[in-house]
């Protein structure tokens, strides 16, 4: 690991601060993420902004009728809480699935989010929810916010706060992980909202996590996964590598969908 | 250079420290405390595994500066010296939950966390979901498994938590 400068802020402004004025400078939370890529020195950033101490940033609460989780807020602290279970389980179980105890106990969901790892969980929910990406400056959607392969629309000086989702009536993500990293090789998020259905991909596309309109459409007219059966999953834009070719990952998301259809339907 | 401060083990321990260590490094090579390994350095073994204010992590993926302020539970820490075994220690032994040994501080302190969370009464089926970061390259899991099972029930009757 390279040499860096720590800085410990105890507000958002402080931090933006710090990153506004310090090019090159990374923030940290769980560091579960950046720590490993600097002691690989694939990452060297000057300066660490560290995240934790910042009051406010961690907590979950109904905010009206949208689920509000704090960026700092652990994966452990999503699986465990009462509050998540009970507005989005589906969201808890996929909390619940991510690293190991350890690294839950650890990792964040500001930190997942903004690092947009083509492989992470937590973008498929967010995407296939509609969730709203909370800064110190904007709101940004989703839909917006995922631009691709470890991108955001996340601006040089601009933090996570929290993230905002709305409540499916219905939702389940299913993932097929890895056997030797354990990350998704594909993770399918199904959320049914009172208006629409959307369907998140998530380890499988070239860009990153992505929205399956075609099983949406069809899953709009009958939530069930009989809908999906003979449904074709273009293998293009699908990733290739030594875990899984682009046709097997495309059948994995039609697998996975309809697991996640099920799961969703049979949810008491 | 930072100045932290932390309790470890019950012990009061203020340094002056490079950013970059790692809390196993300074756990290692500053306080000494060589019970905690270092397996694959990449945050998937686990045979790093310690407490920080209360919850299993991996030391080898933190950094010390960043556990300033807070406590650290080391597999030294789980009972006195001299003393009698923790019982999750004395039922690794009992048990043989272990062959070379070099995964085992970083098993019983994610077991012992796995009784914090989920109880004394831990099916197979939950601890072996629960090992999921540790990694046991003996491949000795059948008996480190029903160590924790019986450890886990020990830990009822214990004063040691």
């Amino acid at each position: 690991m390279y040499e860096f400068k720590y800085h410990r802020p105890t507000t958002v402004r402080q931090a933006a601060n710090l990153l506004a004025k310090n090019e090159d400078a990374k923030l940290i939370a769980g560091g579960h993420t950046l720590v490993p890529v600097m002691k690989q020195r694939l990452a060297a950033p000057p300066h660490l902004i560290d995240l934790t101490r910042i009051d406010g940033l961690s907590g979950i609460e109904m905010k009206g009728r949208a689920l509000a989780i704090g960026a700092t807020t652990t994966h452990a602290e999503v699986a465990d809480s009462a509050t998540v279970r009970e507005a989005i389980p589906a969201l808890a179980e996929l909390a619940g699935v991510i690293g190991d105890p350890a690294v839950r106990h650890k990792g964040t969901i500001g930190g997942s989010l903004a690092n947009n790892d083509p492989t992470a969980d937590y973008p498929a929910a967010c995407l296939a929810l509609g969730a709203t990406i909370v800064t110190n400056k904007r709101r940004i959607k989703a839909e917006d916010f995922f631009q691709g392969l470890f991108t955001t629309a996340l601006e040089a000086d601009e933090i996570v706060t929290r993230v905002l989702f709305p409540l499916p009536k219905k939702a389940a993500y299913e993932k097929f992980r890895n056997q030797a990293s354990r990350y998704a090789l594909v993770g399918v998020f199904v959320a049914r909202m009172p208006s629409e259905v959307r369907v998140a991909v998530t380890g499988a596309g070239a860009d990153g996590v992505f929205r399956l309109t075609a099983f949406e459409e069809a899953l709009k007219k009958r939530f069930s996964s009989k809908v999906l059966d003979g449904l074709p999953v273009s293998a293009e834009g699908l990733n290739s590598d030594l875990h899984g070719s682009a046709d097997y990952r495309a059948h994995l998301i039609g697998v996975l969908a309809r697991r996640a259809v099920d799961a969703a339907n049979n949810r008491a | 250079m930072a100045k932290i401060s932390l309790v470890v083990n019950g012990n009061p321990v203020t340094a002056t420290i490079d950013p970059r260590t790692l809390l196993v490094q300074f756990l290692r090579e500053h306080l000494r405390l060589t019970g905690t390994h270092v397996g694959c350095d990449t945050s998937q073994c686990g045979a790093c595994v310690v407490h920080l204010d209360g919850k299993a992590v991996k030391s080898c993926t933190t950094l010390a500066v960043m556990a300033d302020g807070g406590s650290v539970t080391t597999i030294e820490g789980l009972a006195a010296e001299g003393a009698p075994l923790h019982p999750m220690q004395e039922a690794f032994r009992e048990h043989h939950g272990l062959q070379c040994g070099f995964c085992t501080p970083g098993m019983i302190m994610t077991a012992v966390d796995m009784v914090h969370r989920k109880g004394h009464d831990l099916d197979d089926h939950t601890i072996r979901e629960e090992l999921e970061g540790n990694l046991c390259r003996c491949t000795g899991y059948q008996n480190i498994v029903l160590s924790i099972a019986a450890g886990a029930r020990a830990m009822a009757k214990s004063d040691l938590a």
